[in-house]
């Protein structure tokens, strides 16, 4: 049987990306295929409901496809995720020149995050901010809505409205911090960072339960056996940002889980309860 | 090991500082690294995470590092199979460069992988010569510019049918000049890059080609006149070179026959020329086409010595070129004509009759100059006779 991985097509690269790693594992005696869906929550349901065995998920895809099958009485596994999904923070910046020194600052302030469906740009730090008791006004960057902050678009607006001076901090995930840098959104030394979440994890390849144990077993094998020093590999790699495949693990979820709860993004059930999300 | 980044910021390049102090180190070493940007650990934890390095932060205590980088492998893996793409001297080319050395060049560390450059000519006993290196050098040096090479300002005031003749032949030239460029270009894009210097010479010869179609159309028009004819047959038998995929026998065809009779034209327009501006464009352009010939010749001589069957195989692509032009009318009678009456420089009996028996030297000076070059190819003189008589009657 083809295992049938779903993946977001947030961007043309990801025809590419999973093209070569499909050749890779039927080269390497894995039937391996994959469908594109436009956003997560279809991918989500699909992988909930056993129509696909396989999904490479948001993290936010995790907790909502996890939660929709636990409802259903099935288990998901996370099987692998890539060493750069491990232990990222997200971080609340300020103008370099601005009065606030602290989080609690920005009480009353309005704050920059990226699209609403963005765990790294929206919900993360603005429960970070929660957890502080630091209430704020939110300026919401909703760009490519349902792709779960895939898509950078909101979270460098985010960016440029802090710099433009219309919002008084912006919330990004750290490697966008260094990339807005580099690339001059965010000008060497115009920006302090005041605040930085607890390291979180990201994405992961869950596992359904259509998947026999020995299909498991193979994939998760072959996943942890692709290597940088191979050629057809380090393309791939390179693209998707990985220099390895590491086990999967539910222990960087917790503070999205709670963000999800506090913002009534989901119910326990996995229904999509946020009323204005529409992917 | 600590380095200190100053208050350099990662945004500013700081990375290349810490990846010069992380590349001598062993996978599993660990380097301290300082700075006073303030966003400097975290930046160097997002940087080493992209690129397999692994982090811990720093205590208080640890004397100005603010984060410690324990070196990953990433950046070994990824050269680990890596290999010289043979050597930057023509010595050292190799015999078969692999399709995925693509562009890089000769010498360079070739990362594995990526993708095949698509040049079906990749060995190199089927394009390599070794005059190659000082032809190309010989070429580049002597590149001339058409603007000044020429003067242009030269007086030329010819009765106007011999400046027809002149246009007419200038017309011809051109036509043919065309297809020399094109012929060299096509077949460069399929040659692989690892022979850089056979490249490099075709392309010089492309751009000689341009030369000489720019400075041929410029004279034809000098005098505000039209252009000349192009006939049928002529455009036949140009076509036949277009269409010979195999290197050496389009090189053959091409440099060898056409552009080595194109050498007695040539001569012979520079020694009957009527007006100056004519005989500077031959003589010009007969310096760029003596080093094609030579590099034809030279390229053949050498895949003769390694190829026993090459001599066949010329003698086979000359006889299907002549089947294929049998039914043509072979030279344009408005060229040869107009080549008689330039040579002529007047319209009388006598000049005519004089401008026909130079065609008729010229003709003959052509096939001897062909057969010279066959037999230099290892062809027996009387086979040499008898393969240069089935030559295209177009000249080239």
């Amino acid at each position: 049987m083809t295992l049938l991985m779903g993946a977001v097509a947030y961007d043309p690269k990801v025809v590419t990306i999973w093209g070569g790693f499909r050749s890779w594992l039927n080269d390497n005696g894995l039937p391996f295929d994959f469908v594109l869906y436009s956003q997560y929550e279809r991918q989500a349901e699909d992988l909930a409901e056993g129509r696909i065995d396989a999904a490479w998920n948001s993290p936010l895809a995790w907790i909502r496809s996890r939660r929709l099958a636990e409802a259903r009485g099935r288990t998901l596994t996370p099987l692998v995720m890539r060493d750069t999904d491990r232990d990222l923070t997200s971080l609340i910046v300020v103008r370099a020149d601005s009065p606030f020194k602290d989080v609690a600052d920005l009480k009353g302030e309005t704050v920059a995050v990226g699209a609403v469906d963005s765990p790294q740009a929206t919900l993360l730090p603005l429960s970070y901010l929660a957890s502080r008791d630091v209430p704020v006004n939110v300026r919401r960057f909703d760009v490519g809505v349902g792709l779960h902050g895939d898509h950078i678009g909101g979270e460098r607006d985010a960016a440029r409205a802090l710099i433009a001076g219309s919002v008084a901090a912006a919330c990004m995930i750290d490697s966008n911090h260094l990339l807005f840098g580099k690339e001059g959104t965010l000008p060497a030394g115009s920006t302090r960072i005041i605040g930085q979440t607890a390291p979180f994890d990201h994405c992961n390849m869950t596992l359904g339960e259509t998947v026999s144990d020995t299909t498991r077993a193979d994939f998760a094998e072959l996943l942890l056996s692709m290597s940088y020093t191979d050629p057809k590999v380090r393309p791939l790699f390179d693209l998707e940002g990985l220099t390895r495949w590491e086990p999967g693990r539910t222990s960087g979820y917790p503070a999205l889980e709670r963000a999800v709860d506090e913002t009534g993004f989901y119910d326990a059930a996995g229904a999509v309860t946020a009323a204005d999300y529409r992917p | 090991m600590i380095v200190d980044l100053g208050d350099l910021g990662f945004e500013q390049g700081a990375h290349i500082l810490l990846q010069r102090a992380l590349g001598p180190l062993r996978p599993g070493d660990e380097v301290g690294v300082a700075g006073l940007d303030p966003a400097l650990a975290m930046h160097v934890e997002v940087w080493c995470r992209a690129k397999g390095h692994h982090t811990r932060r720093a205590d208080d205590n640890d004397e100005g590092v603010r984060v410690w980088v324990t070196r990953g492998r990433a950046d070994l893996d990824r050269w680990m199979h890596a290999e010289r793409a043979g050597g930057p001297s023509p010595l050292r080319i190799v015999d078969a460069p692999p399709a995925h050395w693509g562009l890089a060049a000769r010498g360079a560390l070739v990362e594995p992988g990526g993708p095949p450059i698509a040049a079906d000519l990749a060995s190199r006993e089927l394009v390599w010569a070794d005059l190659a290196p000082t032809l190309y050098a010989n070429a580049a040096a002597s590149q001339w510019d058409p603007a000044t090479a020429i003067a242009w300002d030269a007086t030329v005031d010819l009765a106007p049918e011999i400046e027809r003749a002149v246009v007419q032949v200038m017309t011809f030239l051109v036509e043919n000049e065309q297809a020399a460029l094109v012929v060299p270009a096509r077949l460069l894009a399929r040659i692989h890059p690892h022979f850089r210097e056979v490249l490099q010479l075709l392309a010089v010869q492309a751009a000689d080609e341009a030369r000489h179609v720019e400075v041929f159309t410029r004279r034809a028009l000098l005098t505000g006149g039209e252009m000349g004819t192009s006939s049928v047959s002529g455009r036949e038998s140009l076509a036949t070179l277009l269409r010979e995929p195999d290197f050496s026998m389009a090189s053959f065809l091409l440099s060898v026959l056409g552009e080595g009779s194109f050498l007695n034209l040539l001569t012979f327009i520079d020694r009957n020329a009527p007006d100056p501006v004519t005989r500077q464009v031959a003589r010009m352009a007969r310096q760029d086409e003596a080093r094609h010939v030579a590099f034809g010749v030279a390229h053949l001589q050498h895949q003769g010595n390694l190829d026993r069957t090459l001599l066949g195989r010329l003698r086979g692509a000359i006889e299907q070129r002549h089947e294929t032009l049998i039914s043509s009318a072979g030279l344009n009678q408005d060229v040869f004509d107009a080549l008689v009456v330039l040579a002529a420089g007047e319209w009388t009996p006598a000049g005519i009759r004089r401008g026909y028996a130079a065609v008729q030297d010229l003709q003959a000076e052509m096939d001897e100059g062909r057969q010279h070059r066959l037999v230099r190819l290892g062809f027996p003189h009387d086979e040499a006779a008898e393969l240069s008589a089935l030559h295209t009657r177009n000249f080239m």
